[in-house]
């Protein structure tokens, strides 16, 4: 297939079980290169095991993944390890160790020269801003810190595609916003992103497109294509005084297929919110009505996910 | 030498350095174990009966085969199922480096230092019995086969231990457990060696090399047992109860 040639992960049906529980199942999906791509999912939704089985470290029950252009399997693993990295979800520092012997070691495990390893070390700290920790040992390190040292790791070996399981969990919001803008920055140097996160406004806002796990795949696109799926258009009036007679108003708007009266706000769905805004203000000038507020309502990629999940048990039906 | 292997070796040995149980273990039992036949043979008089001595000095020469497979055993026990228990092992993992160079990397970072101590040690005994023993312990002592058999023994026995252990640390939950199982492993080692202190086999040159080059068949075929064993989901994965 001509589209995968250019994907940089590509899984078919996959299933990893843990005795008879299903940890995920039947997921399929593809992440095109230079791709940031969301993982979104409850705790126990089989984020963590998916990034597991596509980095070689456990195999997959069944089905097939392709990383890198390298297929995923006990044989073909050191290859494909050599083109991606990992950020796993928790930093696993040597304590006794210094923050630049820890990279120093992970820098000989991806074979770069003593030269190459201290130029790519430096650059490493100083992308996630540790630059003057170097000296300190891991040990001595608060978790965000040893978080962030952690990300450096997996920036040593300048991966093809690089897995960040939860990267943003237990930071502050000033090293967040580095991350992310760490993130963008990997990005425009045409690094493919595989992102897990329960920060659903970090999804929003950093990847191109997001899938939604919980135990099986439960939807996948851009963050706007999902919420156009799941949501209607819908535009939220408020006006001074009350409509006398609301429906004569809005029937007089074409597009307006209904509409209600909730705590003083009228809520209407509509066809197309760009055609409909317009009439509708002029329909309720004419109706003597002030404006207060006509706005299209914004869904958030967080209603989408407690539309999708919100009432599931935890780790999906099974 | 392959980069990874080596890069395993020095982060091995910078935890090492950092280790007080590990300085601990190298610096006071290579003492001990170089008192016991050292005292043993300068307290042999002169007139002892010649069988009586040779068994005296075969004693003595088993200390220096333990010494390099005592120290590093306990380490490398720990070395597998250690990184599981801190959670450093995922991220090694997710590296390039296959289970065989990880394995080998901590094979040889136990091993080198402790031969290496071996070996001193039995310079400093062979020193002390040229100045302070006996004529007859001298002759014992100063003869090609023993010191081959130092040379060459200590390395394969200590190889062949790390192996069991790290056998053990793959597979198991526990590092006390792994730990404790690891020392059983000297047991096959000082039957042999015992063999060849009491003459039941003959402590010929030829027979010293001939079991060194056996053992360090052993200890090939030890890696690559090692490396099956080496099963990367059920380090990653599986947790008993009883941890
Ligand atoms: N080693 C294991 N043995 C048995 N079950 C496991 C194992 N690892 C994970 N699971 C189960 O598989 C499911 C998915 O776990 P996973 O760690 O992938 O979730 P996650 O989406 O990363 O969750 P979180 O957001 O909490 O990190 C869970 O039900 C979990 O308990
Ligand atoms: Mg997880």
């Amino acid at each position: 297939m001509q589209s995968e040639a250019r994907s940089a992960i590509v899984a078919r049906s996959l299933t990893k079980r843990f005795g008879p529980r299903p940890a995920f199942e039947d997921v399929s999906f593809e992440v095109g290169a230079g791709e940031v791509f969301g993982f979104l999912g409850p705790n126990g939704a089989g984020k963590t095991t998916t990034v597991r089985v596509l980095s070689t470290l456990i195999a997959p029950t069944a089905g097939t993944a392709e990383v890198a252009g390298v297929p995923v399997s006990k044989r073909t693993g050191a290859e494909l390890r050599r083109r991606i990295s990992v950020m796993t979800e928790n930093p696993g520092l040597y304590l006794r160790l210094s923050v630049h012997e820890n990279l120093e070691y992970f820098a000989g495990l991806y074979g770069l020269g003593p030269v190459g390893a201290r130029r790519r070390i430096a650059e490493a700290l100083e992308a996630v801003d540790m630059a003057d920790r170097a000296r300190d040992l891991g040990g001595s390190l608060s978790k965000g810190l040893r978080q962030r040292v952690g990300l450096a790791r997996a920036l040593l070996n300048e991966p093809r595609v690089l897995f960040l399981d939860e990267p943003t969990s237990g930071l502050d919001p000033v090293s967040t916003m580095e991350v992310r803008e760490l993130i963008a920055g990997l990005r425009a140097r045409g690094v493919t992103v595989f992102l897990t996160t329960h920060r659903l406004e970090e999804a929003e806002r950093l990847c191109d497109r997001v899938a939604i796990l919980n135990t099986s795949l439960r939807s996948i696109g851009r963050p706007d294509e999902l919420r156009r799926q799941l949501f209607a258009s819908s535009i939220e009036v408020r006006v001074a005084q009350p409509l006398a007679d609301p429906d004569h108003v809005f029937s007089r708007v074409e597009g307006v297929r209904s509409w209600n009266l909730n705590d003083g706000r009228y809520l209407l769905q509509v066809s197309d919110p760009t055609i409909v805004a317009p009439a509708l203000a002029r329909a309720l000038v004419q109706a003597g009505a002030d404006i207060l507020r006509l706005a299209e309502v914004q869904h958030s990629l967080e209603d989408v996910y407690l539309e999708l999940i919100g009432d599931e048990p935890l780790g999906g039906e099974e | 030498m392959n980069p990874r292997v080596l890069a395993v070796m020095r982060k091995e040995f910078r935890e090492y350095r950092r280790n007080k149980f590990v300085i601990f273990t190298m610096a006071i039992l290579p003492v001990i174990f170089l008192a016991i036949p050292v005292i043993t043979v300068l307290a042999l008089p002169a007139n002892v009966p010649e069988a009586a001595r040779k068994v005296a000095v075969g004693q003595s020469l088993l200390m220096f085969f333990l010494i390099p497979m005592i120290l590093p055993t306990t380490v490398a026990a720990y070395a597998v199922i250690g990184e599981r228990e801190q959670g450093t092992l995922e991220p090694v993992l997710t590296t390039p480096i296959l289970d065989r160079e990880l394995l080998l990397g901590k094979a040889l970072a136990a091993t080198v230092p402790a031969v290496a101590l071996g070996w001193v040690m039995f310079a400093i005994f062979a020193v002390v019995v040229r100045l302070f023993a006996a004529q007859g312990v001298i002759d014992r002592v100063f003869r090609v086969e023993v010191f081959v058999a130092d040379i060459t023994l200590g390395p394969v026995f200590a190889v062949f231990a790390i192996w069991v252990a790290l056998a053990i640390s793959v597979r198991s939950t526990d590092v006390r457990v792994a730990q404790q199982l690891a020392g059983l492993t000297i047991l096959p080692v000082i039957g042999l060696s015992a063999l060849l202190s009491f003459g039941v086999i003959a402590p010929t040159l030829t027979a010293y090399l001939a079991l060194a080059a056996l053992v360090a068949a052993v200890d090939v075929l030890g890696w690559r047992i090692a490396t099956r064993m080496f099963d990367r989901e059920r380090l990653l994965t599986r947790y008993s109860r009883s941890d």
